[in-house]
């Protein structure tokens, strides 16, 4: 224990630093896969063929592809095309999309969720389609996504060390370059995973709060 | 003022309107009454364009209802639906879901149309409920905010679709009063109802609908108390008395 505790204060600092590379990209793939998500379930549900065919398809393609050969894509494939970019903002563009599939799915049966004679009735009084979904709809999915949102927050948070395939230095990385020069393996991986769960458990808080929200009506 | 001439729908290989010609004038009352999937409701979808139609025409106020076309919101502010679930707003309160086509659609000033709003809310006996969610407040409350909500676009036509059909029988009496008294300040509605007691009192013309065709209208009295058709006779001898 003594000894864990040793190492813990010798190590944190560069953890830290991945720790902050962990929070960038999640946050960054976070808000990336949101907008997707929105933007795939919006065409989903606009009863338009053309745009609904379409993102179901590409949910389907972005489901069918692992994180990780997405990542490798992005970062190795692309450059070939002549798009290069960073490691960084290949991870985060390549989780987003990932992740875009899921957000989509989950806004989807929010919005489908909510009374269509809700949606007759803002026809009714003269609403287009935005009108309804900004006014009528999208309120009241809000309450019924945030729960399985905060969930894929975590899962994010977690899938964020995949990044490290492709040499973005967040936590799992770190860990990893100081437990291979150090031999501290336990030392280092019980670290790096108590850091990893210290991060969660606001957002298993957060959860928790949504779920209970969301169960008051 | 609402015209429809030879109206064709099918939903897939069910035909539910097999040529409806009627026409409603300003001002009067219609009720159209007849069983269960007999295409009453569909005529009001149709009219206010929630449904399209295969062939022939509805005209509002000169006006060709299309559902594909723009010119359909114009049509929806002049011709408001009332429901026979209510559909509220439910994360909005009674005074909110009144002003949200005012202020949203119309784009009238905020502090005018809630003004109005309380004042419409005040005419349907809901002064003390501005503030409540659809949640908190009865059934017949919250067909009441619904009738406000429709009259809060100022239409020159509403339909109403069954509106006390999903009412307890205590609370069918308040929404009724309501309707009775729109028909008295000259509001020009079509109702599809099973209720003949106001059939017969409100309404100025019934329109008996089976198997999607009007197989008989007139007045009110005369549709009700002498029907001529066979069909008529019978829909109302089980309406009237059930056992």
């Amino acid at each position: 224990m003594q000894n864990f505790l040793r190492d813990a204060g010798e190590f944190m600092p560069i953890l830290l630093q991945g720790v902050w590379l962990t929070v960038v990209v999640t946050i960054g793939s976070l808000l990336l896969s949101t907008v997707l998500g929105l933007v795939w379930a919006l065409m989903r549900v606009s009863g338009i063929g053309v745009l609904s065919h379409l993102s179901a398809g590409l949910i389907n393609v972005i489901r069918g592809i692992p994180i990780i050969v997405l990542l490798f894509y992005l970062y190795f494939v692309l450059p070939e095309f002549g798009v290069a970019m960073t490691a960084l903002q290949a991870s985060i563009l390549g989780l987003g999309i990932a992740y875009s599939a899921y957000q989509s799915e989950n806004f989807r049966a929010g919005i489908e969720a909510i009374d269509k004679g809700q949606i007759e009735a803002a026809q009714t009084i003269g609403m287009g389609w935005w009108m309804t979904m900004r006014r009528v709809v999208l309120p009241q999915a809000v309450k019924i996504v945030l729960p399985p949102y905060g969930n894929i927050m975590i899962m994010m948070l977690k899938d964020s060390s995949q990044a490290s395939t492709i040499t973005v230095a967040e936590l799992a990385l770190q860990g990893k370059l100081i437990a291979s020069s150090t031999f501290k393996n336990t030392s280092v991986f019980t670290l790096v995973a108590l850091m990893y769960l210290t991060m969660s458990i606001p957002l298993i808080l957060l959860v928790r709060h949504f779920e209970k929200k969301a169960s008051r009506k | 003022m609402i015209e429809l001439t030879n109206v064709h729908k099918r939903f897939g290989s069910n035909e539910v309107l097999k040529g409806i010609t009627a026409s409603v004038d300003k001002s009067e009352v219609v009720c159209i009454i007849g069983p269960s999937g007999s295409g009453k409701s569909t005529i009001l979808r149709c009219i206010n364009g929630l449904e399209s139609y295969d062939a022939g025409d509805i005209l509002v106020e000169g006006a060709k209802v299309d559902n594909k076309s723009p010119s359909i919101v114009a049509i929806r502010t002049q011709v408001s639906m009332v429901f026979q679930r209510f559909n509220l707003f439910p994360h909005r309160t009674a005074l909110e879901n009144v002003v949200e086509g005012p202020i949203y659609v119309k784009q009238e000033p905020r502090a005018e149309a809630f003004e109005r709003g309380r004042a419409l809310l005040a005419q349907v006996g809901l002064a003390d409920k501005v503030d409540a969610h659809p949640a908190q407040l009865s059934g017949g409350q919250q067909q009441r905010v619904a009738i406000a909500r429709a009259l809060a676009m100022q239409p020159k036509a509403i339909l109403f679709d069954e509106p006390t059909s999903a009412l307890d029988p205590e609370l069918v009496g308040e929404v009724l009063g309501v309707m009775r008294k729109l028909a008295d300040d000259g509001m020009t509605m079509i109702v599809v109802t099973h209720e003949m007691g106001f059939a017969r009192e409100v309404a100025d013309r019934v329109l008996f609908i089976d198997g999607g065709v009007i197989v008989e209208q007139g007045g009110a009295k005369s549709v009700l108390d002498k029907p001529q058709h066979a069909r008529t006779q019978d829909f109302l001898r089980r309406i009237l008395h059930p056992l």
